[in-house]
């Protein structure tokens, strides 16, 4: 059984839902990065999703943006993260990693090279934001090859046939963008997000991650009671923004966060 | 019948059948977008495809074209500077007679008849130059909608007779600031704006770049270039030109001119891109000429970037060819070799500018004094009855402020 499965399935067992974070690999720097994925888990997170830096990142807010341009000031690369998942590995072989990013990179790198080194480095799954099913054949191949889940989004604007298109190529979860806009947007519907999950939950098994404006405990706690997992990125790299001389108030600032989140969600699901 | 089958069939083109209903030119083009605009591409999609074909849509565009925009733009021979040169004739599609002064507006006005088919209130655009914001401004302007043009810091800078051009038709310009605050970073604030505000929002792309159906619409819309100067040509000289020239940034002045004539074996094609410094210096945008595929903004072509993936800064005297990637039409014609893609310095370009200036009277764009530099390296290694269509993409006056600080004069 894959990391990921293994991870859901516990879930289920202690009627807790996911707490997935995003950072973006290199955001100030690779030590960092590492220091505070260890530092994530403390807080019981249980999956973590790493942004690989792109000179382009069209689909995210300004927050990720700033994350993406200090991380590349720094010298990182698509390398540079497969290094940083490998020493986290040496420590901890249990929670899953998922890579989110853009095409490009791994264009340049080769569908191919990319999977192999991605699974040897300890990765579980890729996230590409701007691959639709539609052009992903080749690529699918190659994750599949190497044993990595295919993550992919659906929006409030998916129809019914693009659901069951995502549906039958998705593997380990599916990633819901809740609300119509950038990464670390207005405040997310509960309402709407609530009807779209039944929706998706029609033509889908797969755990359902909602993210895109999740930035408190209490909105981590309403999401959790309708959703499988719950994915914050831009509410934690803000704390690195506002704290760009001290690595350690960031990382005690993300901590508390994540940990606000477990507990808001646990006190709703058990 | 499909679109592309009408359109080919209006071209005279009858082996050339791209791009494919992905959106694919062989492996290039398609559709690589976040799953957020979908939707909005595949309406967008269905709105092309129906109006396309559709009488009353054409006649609209085809009366517009004629009474607004000035079409026909001449196809003017450029005696002087044939004979000065010695070798070809060269005409000069004038593109830059049309209403707002380049061929920008041929694709504006297309695309915002399309927008106020399905029903969208509020434009946005990304601009380089500020020649497609200014296209832009001017067809919301005429039909009442709200407009909002993105535009990197830095283009703001070296361009401001036209941020003031869109002010003055009622646009709002938000200027960019993220990464290398350019047309690239202008193109992702856009498609920022468009997952935002999907609902009400038509996004007019100003170039043959972009998700499906975008290189194919615009090319759609410029090849009114083409099909003119075909028949203007014929009537003109009773042949065919012997060589087609056209720069290329995102490429539309130029697939609006090649397309109608890709069947037409004798002719060769010519897409001039800016070498800047050079293409062997880090300061150039030619990713034709010394870039590799990848994929940006919505499709898979040609891109200048490092061995990691990341989009490199890229530079011209022209900032409507200052764009780190190329229309994926392009890339396909390059990979099959139906068209050369040469390049240009930037001091090329300029002599370029000064000669057409001083020998015709005809005060051209920086983008298109590329095209005219290489029709004048070009036109002495042919003979005296052969002909050369060059495409003047637009007038200079929006660069005299450039051209007169490199010389070191205060306007």
């Amino acid at each position: 059984m894959s990391r990921l499965d293994k991870c859901f399935e516990g879930l289920r067992e202690t009627k807790q839902k996911a707490l997935v974070p995003f950072i973006t690999a290199g955001d100030p720097d690779a030590g960092f990065t590492l220091a505070c994925m260890h530092k994530m888990v403390d807080a019981g997170v249980d999956i973590i999703e790493l942004g690989v830096p792109f000179s382009d990142p069209m689909a995210d807010g300004p927050v990720i943006q700033k994350a993406s341009e200090r991380a590349l000031a720094a010298g990182m690369s698509l390398k540079g993260v497969f290094q940083i998942v490998k020493k986290f590995r040496i420590e901890n072989q249990s929670t899953p990693i998922i890579l989110m990013g853009y095409l490009n990179p791994i264009e340049f790198m080769g569908y191919a090279a990319f999977s192999e080194q991605a699974a040897v480095a300890g990765v579980d799954g890729v996230l590409i934001v701007d691959i639709p099913p539609e052009e992903s054949a080749d690529l699918l191949e190659e994750l599949k090859k190497n044993q990595l889940a295919s993550i992919y989004l659906l929006a409030p604007t998916s129809p019914k046939h693009r659901i069951q298109r995502v549906a039958e190529i998705a593997s380990g979860y599916i990633y819901y963008v809740s609300l119509k806009g950038v990464t670390g947007a207005g405040n997310l519907q509960l309402d709407d997000v609530r009807n779209k999950l039944a929706e998706i939950k029609k033509q889908t098994s797969l755990p359902l991650a909602i993210g895109f404006g999740v930035k408190s405990p209490e909105i981590a706690a309403e999401i959790a009671k309708i959703g499988d997992a719950v994915v914050v990125g831009s509410a934690l790299i803000q704390s690195i923004t506002n704290n760009p001389d001290n690595a350690e108030k960031a990382q005690q600032e993300i901590f508390n966060l994540l940990s606000s989140m477990r507990t808001a969600m646990d006190a709703v699901t058990q | 019948m499909s679109v592309n089958k009408e359109r080919k069939r209006a071209a005279g083109v009858p082996d050339y059948s791209f791009p494919d209903e992905q959106g694919h030119f062989g492996p290039y083009g398609g559709l690589f977008v976040g799953e957020t605009l979908m939707e909005s591409i595949e309406e967008l999609n269905e709105a092309y495809q129906k109006y396309m074909v559709d009488p009353e849509f054409l006649a609209e565009l085809d009366a517009d074209l004629q009474d607004y925009v000035g079409r026909p733009s001449p196809l003017y021979h450029a005696e002087r500077l044939s004979k000065e040169l010695g070798g070809a004739q060269i005409y000069l599609k004038r593109e830059d007679l049309n209403h707002t002064g380049a061929h920008k507006v041929n694709n504006t006005i297309g695309q915002v008849l399309l927008a106020k088919r399905m029903g969208k209130t509020r434009i946005i655009a990304e601009t380089g130059a500020g020649q497609h914001g200014v296209a832009t401004a001017t067809v919301a302007a005429r039909l009442g909608l709200e407009c909002v043009v993105y535009m990197g810091e830095e283009d703001i800078k070296r361009q401001s007779p036209n941020v003031y051009r869109m002010k003055l038709l009622g646009a709002t310009v938000v200027s960019v600031t993220s990464g290398s605050r350019t047309l690239k970073d202008a193109l992702n604030e856009a498609l920022r704006d468009w997952v935002t505000n999907i609902d009400d929002t038509y996004y007019i792309i100003g170039t043959v770049a972009g998700p499906h159906p975008y290189p194919a619409m615009v090319r759609d819309f410029q090849t009114i270039i083409g099909r003119e100067a075909r028949e203007q040509i014929l009537e003109k000289t009773g042949k065919l030109p012997d060589a087609l020239v056209a720069c290329v940034g995102g490429g539309s002045n130029a697939i609006g001119l090649f397309y109608p004539f890709i069947g037409d074996d004798n002719v060769e094609i010519y897409g001039v891109e800016a070498a800047g410094l050079g293409v062997d210096t880090d300061k150039h945008s030619a990713p034709l000429c010394a870039g590799r595929p990848g994929v940006l903004h919505g499709n898979r072509t040609y891109l200048m970037a490092d061995d990691d993936g990341q989009i490199i800064e890229t530079h011209s005297i022209s900032a409507g060819l200052d764009y780190p990637g190329v229309g994926p039409e392009h890339s396909w014609l390059k990979d099959i070799g139906r068209v050369e893609y040469v390049n240009i310095k930037d001091d090329e370009a300029l002599k370029g500018f000064h000669d057409l200036t001083r020998i015709e009277g005809i005060i051209p764009a920086l983008e298109s004094s590329h095209a005219v530099a290489f029709a004048q390296k070009f036109a002495p290694t042919m003979t005296k009855d052969q002909t050369i269509i060059v495409n003047l993409s637009g007038r200079g006056d929006k660069d005299i402020f450039t051209i007169a600080k490199l010389e070191g004069i205060e306007l």
